[in-house]
């Protein structure tokens, strides 16, 4: 066993571009891969999520899948934080909580223009979407939040390199952003 | 009557007629506020400016400044408050600032950048509301009103029009138009209006005008509203 | 609609500040407010048309969408749950085919629930076309229900249906004392209107809307201002839910709040004085009418009352349309101004700046009642009853779980105990006293007294024994504010919302240690930052349940880890039912395994 803090990363409903914000620290990257190393992560391809100190959850809650991944996350990482606006507030996947989710099934796979088939899918494989999309802080106990959509590179680095030396992680004002 | 009061510790300088708030502003001290605006009727409405006044919680913006008065503004209670009532405000309504064209020189926005808020803290209350884009000029995105009743007061003060009011009670309040179609387009207003231009966040905007600064240069990105409201003039004062 | 409207406003005599009156009367005729109304209204009164969308929407009593021509209201505070209006409810909805909250298809009926309607004493209790029907038994409910499918017109009704008791247990000091009309005003004008203000002041009297103000402070500071004229205001909107006191005293005592009033008005030098009495009190008025007319007809209201030249005083009965906060007095005169009742940034007190922003004294029915007697006996008779904080006696209006639930008249003092055992209680397990903006206690605080140094009330006291739920109980009050609250400020607005769906998360077994933490937090937050008294005491009903019970929230905490506060697989329902899927892989657990 390597003395390096254990991080996981996973994306919900999310886009990955906090993910893609995240490799924007640039060359700090092998910095940071000299102190840490990635469970569970679309960087590792590794599927379930071991123990864990540090648990970034990009995208908010939209379907069973995102609440049993999250879940997965909570009971693993001893720190969680919620990456991104729609980790925080639903983001841009939670526009749809203002049209319910038969319409949403309806417009996608039976009405809208060019549906070729129509057919509600049914296939056990795939979750189900839940009526709204949610933050996940409501659906788990969340430590932290990195604002931002995405966070800057810069935010992960102050945020991650707080938490890895063990000190209470703090924005200065130029880093606060919701967009 | 005119003198001099404290602020937290600090001895200022005020106006007959002045509130809290303005002297404060006045002696270049902020106090967070997001339903006050230097020249309008005091409202205390958002409650972001809560003092204590020798002792007593009080809206800095609606309370009378008098001689001798002890203000305390700067405490960790009042600032944890004031993160909270900013908060509710976020998930009162649906905020995102992403597909907001007037993030970045958004009060709400800019309150919380100054809070240092990261999160929403509650759980959201997803309302569902409408957008009234009918005026060929302005949008009305009641998705981001925050019920300062800033608006309500500029047409009916300052423009004469009395387009806006708010109506409803508790959480289902709503901002209305005078107009027999309840829209915009068939309202008094006009883009000239100082109505449009006092909307603390994206709820009122001037069609066409969005996006003009990149990010980076936007008005919070580069200021505090600490300094932003400081450096407000009093242009409109009567 | 022009035709009737035109003489609405007409009736009205084109003031503005009627505008409630004149939308309860297009209320009453169409069922609700039409959109010809409106801008008939709007050009008539020379006000902006959002101005009455804005009152419209305001009041519970008042709808912008058509009601059913009887309209059925049923109490929904805690004491009428307790009584069953739940199966009054289902009831009435299966015999006339109407869903609550609804309005039947053919326009005769609609149902819903509403905020207390001061029969808590004779509950289960509801009101139709906002006239009381109390003591809703089966066998009535059927007839209720008979007489609007005849459509048998409300006159025509049964008048026993409509008949409201005042049950008086216990008279004391103010209930027992034989009255004559004038006699406080000539005894008052005898001993000189400076000295009767001295009684009153020597009597220690203070308000009994429960925020307990100095009386004789009030009415001196009023006397005092330069601006005139000035307005004596007669707060009757009694909503603080299971307070029926002021019912009981308009009902069988108005006499003596009138000539309160007048007292009044000749110390502070007033010659307008109105009554704001609560929609829900409909019933009462044209008998309070009459009494004013009897008034008048006496010399003691009108031109120089009792020949005293240059006392001119009268007293007008203006309607409220359902909304508990305008019993705030800077709510009711905005109410009383034709606007919705939104509290109004102090300073300036209404004493200073109140109705039409000129002086004026707002104080209650009781208050009123008491100075009558107070003018007639002078101070010190008053002072020498009650303690030396809360002088006199105080009436109570009791209900909840009790043999005798009704008026009780006790000195200031008195301890709950006492109170118990005389309206008979058994098994107690709690009592509210001064209603859902008051305190919870337990049955270990039962030593504790009434009066404004210890348990403060308007009159409200709920008894609650042990068979019931204190989650159900706090639930009930915390769902009123949330429903009450203006909305005029983020933290009651908000925060109302916010600590009901809490409350209900930790009540649904959903809740977690940190849960409690977060709804303590934000009761804090409500209360401290609020901008009138319903936002600072409405978190007052988990505060004080959770500070009498801390054990009952601790074992109700359910969830061993933070989980969401919906009902989690509900939310799969419509994928699921779309999908026609009701696999395992369908469904989710509240909590993770």
């Amino acid at each position: 066993m390597s003395n390096k803090i254990k991080i996981a990363t996973t994306s919900l409903a999310g886009c990955f571009g906090c993910h893609m914000s995240f490799l924007d620290i640039d060359e700090r990257i092998t910095a940071l891969a000299e102190v840490v190393e990635f469970d569970r992560s679309p960087l590792t391809d590794i599927e379930h999520c071991g123990p864990c100190d540090i648990g970034l959850i990009e995208g908010g809650v939209c379907n069973s899948e995102n609440v049993h991944v999250l879940r997965e996350f909570r009971k693993n990482c001893k720190v969680l934080v919620a990456v991104g606006a729609c980790a925080i507030n639903g983001g841009l996947p939670a526009l749809r909580n203002f049209v319910s989710v038969e319409a949403c099934l309806l417009e996608a796979y039976r009405d809208g223009i060019g549906v070729d088939n129509p057919q509600i899918p049914n296939d056990p494989e795939l979750p189900l979407l839940l009526d709204k999309v949610h933050p996940i802080h409501e659906i788990v106990k969340v430590d932290y939040f990195m604002p931002g959509c995405p966070p800057s590179a810069d935010v992960f680095w102050t945020f991650l390199s707080a938490l890895i030396e063990g000190r209470e992680p703090s924005l200065p004002y130029e880093l606060v952003h919701y967009d | 009557m005119s003198g001099t009061l404290t602020i937290d510790g600090k001895t200022i300088p005020f106006a007959e007629g002045q509130s809290v708030i303005e002297a404060a502003r006045c002696a270049g001290i902020y106090i967070p506020h997001l339903c006050h605006r230097p020249g309008y009727a005091p409202h205390g409405s958002c409650k972001l400016c809560t003092v204590f006044v020798n002792g007593r919680k009080t809206s800095a913006c609606t309370f009378p400044a008098a001689a001798n008065q002890n203000v305390v503004s700067d405490t960790p209670e009042l600032k944890q408050d004031r993160l909270r009532l900013t908060q509710m405000l976020f998930v009162e309504g649906n905020h995102f600032c992403p597909s907001c064209e007037k993030s970045g020189n958004c009060q709400l926005q800019g309150v919380a950048y100054h809070l240092r808020m990261l999160d929403n803290h509650y759980p959201h209350f997803y309302p569902q509301r409408e957008v009234d884009a009918s005026h060929p000029d302005i949008l009305l995105d009641h998705n981001r009103c925050i019920f300062c009743n800033l608006c309500v007061r500029a047409s009916r003060d300052k423009d004469g029009k009395n387009v806006f009011a708010i109506a409803g009670r508790g959480i289902n309040k709503r901002l209305i138009v005078n107009s027999a179609s309840g829209k915009l387009k068939d309202s008094a207003i006009s883009v000239e209006d100082e109505a449009t231009r006092v909307c603390p966040t994206g709820a009122i905007l001037i069609k066409r005008s969005g996006y003009q600064l990149p990010i980076g240069q936007r008005l919070y990105d580069q200021h505090q509203i600490s300094e932003v409201a400081l450096s407000m003039q009093d242009d409109h004062e009567q | 609609m022009k035709t009737f409207v035109d003489k609405v406003l007409e009736q009205a005599e084109f003031q503005p500040a009627r505008l409630l009156e004149i939308l309860r009367a297009v209320q009453a005729e169409f069922r609700h407010i039409p959109e010809s109304a409106i801008a008939l209204i709007a050009a008539g009164l020379q006000i902006p048309r959002t101005q009455i969308i804005a009152v419209a929407e305001f009041y519970s009593f008042l709808h912008l969408t058509p009601q059913g021509r009887y309209d059925l209201l049923i109490s929904d505070s805690i004491t009428d749950r307790m009584l069953g209006n739940q199966q009054v409810l289902d009831a009435l909805a299966a015999r006339l085919q109407v869903e609550v909250g609804g309005v039947r298809g053919d326009g005769l009926v609609s149902l819903n629930r509403t905020s207390c309607t001061g029969m808590c004493d004779q509950g289960p209790a509801g009101l139709v076309n906002g006239y009381p029907l109390p003591r809703l038994i089966p066998a009535k409910i059927a007839a209720v229900a008979e007489l609007i499918e005849k459509q048998v017109p409300l006159a025509d009704w049964p008048a026993e249906m409509f008949q409201v008791d005042e049950p008086i247990y216990r008279a004391d000091l103010l209930l027992k004392q034989p009255f004559s009309n004038g006699e406080a005003l000539q005894t008052a004008f005898a001993r000189g209107l400076a000295e009767t203000l001295a009684e009153v002041d020597l009597s220690h009297l203070r308000g009994r809307g429960g925020a307990g103000f100095k009386t004789a402070l009030k009415w001196r500071t009023c006397s005092q201002q330069t601006a005139t004229p000035r307005y004596v205001i007669c707060n009757a909107d009694e909503g603080e839910p299971g307070t029926f006191k002021d019912r009981m005293l308009l009902d069988l005592y108005a006499d003596q709040v009138f000539e309160g009033m007048t007292v009044c008005a000749a110390i502070i030098g007033s010659s307008h004085g109105l009554v704001y009495l609560r929609a829900e009190y409909l019933f009462l008025r044209d008998k309070l009418l009459a009494v004013l007319q009897a008034r008048r007809e006496q010399g003691l209201l009108g031109k120089a009352i009792l020949g005293r030249e240059g006392f001119d005083f009268d007293i007008e009965i203006r309607m409220g349309a359902g909304a508990y906060i305008c019993g705030e007095a800077s709510a009711q005169i905005e109410s009383l101004e034709g606007k919705p009742g939104i509290p109004r940034t102090k300073p300036p007190n209404s004493v200073v700046c109140g109705y039409q922003r000129k002086p004026t004294v707002v104080d209650n029915v009781e208050t009123f009642f008491a100075a009558t007697h107070i003018a007639i006996q002078g101070g010190q008779w008053f002072a020498d009853i009650g303690t030396p904080q809360s002088t006199g006696t105080k009436l109570l209006s009791i209900s909840g779980d009790c043999r005798r639930p009704g008026i009780y008249e006790y000195p200031f003092g008195t301890t709950v105990r006492q109170i118990l055992q005389d309206c008979g209680a058994d098994e107690v397990m709690g009592v509210q006293v001064g209603g859902p903006s008051g305190t919870f206690i337990s049955n270990r605080e039962l030593d504790r007294v009434v009066a404004f140094e210890d348990l403060s009330t308007a009159g409200s006291f709920m008894v609650f024994n042990r068979t019931r739920n204190l989650f159900a109980i706090a639930q009930n009050f915390i769902d009123f504010f949330a429903h009450e609250s203006c909305g005029f400020c983020t933290p009651c607005r908000v925060g109302t919302a916010l600590l009901r769906n809490q409350l209900a998360k930790i009540a649904d077994g959903h809740g977690a240690a940190e849960d409690l933490e977060q709804l303590s937090a934000l009761c804090e937050v409500v209360k401290n930052n609020s901008h009138c008294g319903l936002g600072e005491s409405a978190a007052n009903p988990i505060l004080t349940t959770l500070l009498s019970y801390p054990e009952l929230y601790l074992q109700q905490l359910k969830a061993k880890e933070f989980a969401p506060g919906f009902d989690l697989d509900a939310t799969l329902a419509a994928a699921r039912r779309l999908a026609q899927r009701d696999d395992a892989a369908a469904h989710l657990n509240q909590v993770e395994n």
